[in-house]
């Protein structure tokens, strides 16, 4: 297995999808000159030239509405947004056009879309730039939403994103792109809706995405050190369609869970898994399943106060011993 | 995919003689009068729900801009798209079927009246957010110039979408990427009940296309020749060099903005629409026909009562049609 960062594992499945089919471009403000503004895209024009690497002008709702009707003729775009932040401007486009298409055209226009981009916090970006938008895109039927947190695994859900018939997020990290980790040689694809446990354990679950993987994963060596505590980490990997099977069969073990993400709490992904828990594994509950997410404020700039507003693995250990009743 | 399949293009066929042309637009718009007539009175008892957008006095646009193209050629709308299905070739029992939600409509009764869907006739939506869908065109224009095929898009859209950010993106962006796109701006000269003027500095459409570089013209909405031909000028700019076209086609609806809407009253006035209505599409090309000595009176009752005939089959068709089966609640929602 080959060490890659996150970054490289990316640029590596748009470079092998892009050799395999044709009809799969990229998109997006930066990916050509400029090589990506976080690098995603480097070499790819000069490896698939300007036709297929196609760079923007500042114009979300614009190119995000390009990639829907090219996807509409064929093609199967995909669409890189230099922050989810920026997508907001592009939402008409993914909720109105790419996710309704299919539905309200009986069956007639798929729409095989990859829109992706790094989403959450990253370092001081203040307010409008560290955000967390996967409460909103999973909403929507009609998407399916990927939230990665390893190398191999953005490599293996970018690959099924492209290949995907349907409209597809995949939702990076700024803070994730430079991690390292291994990544299986040659064709390695990592299907949507398959969840991953990434430590296993016994005593709680902790259920969580994206970048908060690694924050749990600390929470969970902690929990092992100094309370003796063995703690499994739920990747959930899909946010749409979500994989209730191995939440339930994680909780349903360990009979405590705790939900941590990115977001704001109220609406989050932790409040949709808190619903699958309560429903399918019930008499399973030792505790109520407790969620750590950010604060629920506009994202501030401070460095202290930016710190306290994030999901950590102080807090996730707090929420941990809580729901094992040690306090 | 159904989109991508290739049809039949008709480009080397000689084009038909002007009366011919001529007779064949009047037999589609006819058609277009008739069915919208025959939806105003379905709705009135019910049988069709939600909202719906009547064409009636836009005509000669669809009939003449859709005349000017060919088979393999791109069409995408907004939800006023009942005469562009129709004039498409979209048949008229599916279109009315899809406005009843019945299971035999082109969109299997999941998309309604503003959301007319033919893929193998590459109609390509009824969209519901005004100007969301001109992005959309040049998406397909994208399609087309990355496949080198010399197909175009049309894009139908109402002078109200001027005034959204979406046409202003899609027209510089299919601008600077030289898109094989025809943006047809029906200027009806009211975004639902507020006038142009009231809403927009720029009172003149077409002017937009200064700022994006792109080749502009005004046509005469209510003179389908006029639009044929402004759209066969458009076509083969797009066609030879990919490059984009904003058509301003200034023309009147007769009816209100939907079905909910009156007629006239507290944004435009009784006299005014009375005016308009002098210059009909339908009674202006007969009467050139008329004149021409290539049609009599008989001969346009005739092609009237077909267009009647037509319109009640569909309406017979769409009432007898079963609902969608239950089931189709959850298909189509992914692709998989």
């Amino acid at each position: 297995m080959a060490t890659l960062t996150y970054r490289d594992a990316l640029n590596q499945a748009l470079r092998e999808e892009m050799q395999r089919d044709p009809n799969v471009f990229l998109m997006g403000e930066e990916v050509g000159v400029y090589q990506g503004a976080y690098k995603v895209s480097r070499g790819l024009l000069e490896e698939f030239g300007p036709k297929r690497i196609v760079d923007t002008p500042i114009a979300e709702l614009g190119f995000a509405g390009i990639g829907v009707g090219a996807a509409m003729a064929g093609l199967r775009p995909v669409i890189e947004f230099m922050t989810w932040n920026f997508a907001v401007l592009a939402l008409d486009q993914i909720v109105n056009s790419a996710a309704k298409i299919l539905y309200e055209s009986g069956g007639q226009v798929p729409i095989p879309i990859v829109f992706r981009g790094p989403n959450g916090a990253a370092l001081q970006l203040a307010a409008q730039h560290s955000q967390a938008w996967e409460s909103w895109l999973s909403h929507i039927p009609g998407l399916k939403v990927v939230a990665p947190a390893t190398p191999a695994d953005a490599k293996g859900l970018l690959k099924s994103a492209i290949r995907d018939d349907s409209p597809v997020i995949v939702l990076e990290g700024e803070m994730l792109y430079n991690i390292k980790g291994e990544v299986p040689e040659g064709e390695h694809i990592v299907p949507i809706g398959r969840a991953e446990v990434k430590r296993p354990g016994n005593d709680v679950t902790l259920i969580c995405h994206s970048k908060t993987v690694t924050v749990a994963l600390k929470a969970a060596e902690q929990l092992a050190e100094r309370e003796g505590v063995s703690a499994e980490v739920l990747d959930l990997r899909s946010l749409r369609p979500l994989d209730e099977a191995t939440i339930v069969k994680s909780v349903s073990r360990t009979n405590r869970a705790v939900v941590v993400e990115e977001g704001w709490p109220q609406c989050g992904i932790g409040a949709h898994v808190v619903d699958v828990i309560q429903r399918e594994a019930f008499d399973q509950l030792d505790a109520p399943v407790l969620r750590v997410t950010q604060a629920d404020v506009p994202m501030p700039y401070n460095k202290q106060l930016e710190r306290l507003a994030k999901p950590s693995p102080e807090r996730v250990v707090a929420a941990a011993r809580r729901v094992l009743y040690l306090d | 995919m159904a989109t991508a399949t290739a049809r039949t293009a008709n480009a080397s066929a000689p084009p038909p003689p002007q009366t011919e042309l001529e007779r064949r637009m009047l037999r589609q718009m006819l058609l277009i009068r008739r069915f919208e007539e025959k939806a105003a009175e379905a709705y009135a008892l019910g049988k069709i729900g939600g909202f719906c957008h009547l064409y009636i006095g836009q005509e000669a646009v669809a009939v003449g801009s859709l005349a000017a193209l060919r088979d393999d050629d791109y069409v995408i709308s907004s939800y006023r798209e009942h005469g562009q299905a129709l004039a498409r070739g979209v048949p008229a029992t599916a279109v009315m079927a899809e406005l009843f939600g019945k299971a035999t409509g082109c969109s299997k009764g999941k998309g309604g009246s503003m959301h007319l869907f033919d893929a193998g006739r590459r109609f390509l939506g009824g969209h519901g957010i005004v100007g969301g869908h001109i992005p959309l065109a040049a998406g397909i224009g994208f399609a087309i110039r990355y496949k080198d095929g010399d197909q175009v898009c049309i894009c139908y859209f109402g002078e109200a979408a001027v005034n959204i950010g979406a046409f202003h993106e899609a027209l510089n962006m299919a601008s600077v990427y030289k898109l094989p796109v025809i943006f047809c701006c029906e200027n009806n000269r009211y975004g639902m009940g507020t006038a142009f003027e009231r809403v927009a500095a720029v009172t003149d459409v077409v002017e937009h296309a200064c700022s994006y570089d792109m080749a502009a013209e005004v046509v005469d909405g209510m003179d389908a020749l006029a639009v044929y031909a402004a759209t066969e000028r458009a076509a083969e700019r797009a066609r030879k060099g990919g490059h984009p076209t904003l058509l301003e086609v200034r023309t009147y609806r007769f009816m209100g903005h939907s079905m909910s809407d009156p007629l006239h009253g507290v944004y435009r006035t009784k006299e005014e629409v009375e005016e308009q209505r002098k210059r009909d599409p339908i009674t202006q090309l007969a009467h050139k026909l008329k004149e021409a000595g290539a049609l009599d009176d008989a001969a346009l009752d005739a092609l009237d009562a077909e267009a009647r005939a037509q319109t009640d089959e569909a309406a017979r068709f769409a009432e007898q049609s079963p609902d969608p089966d239950p089931a189709e609640l959850i298909t189509h929602v992914l692709a998989d």
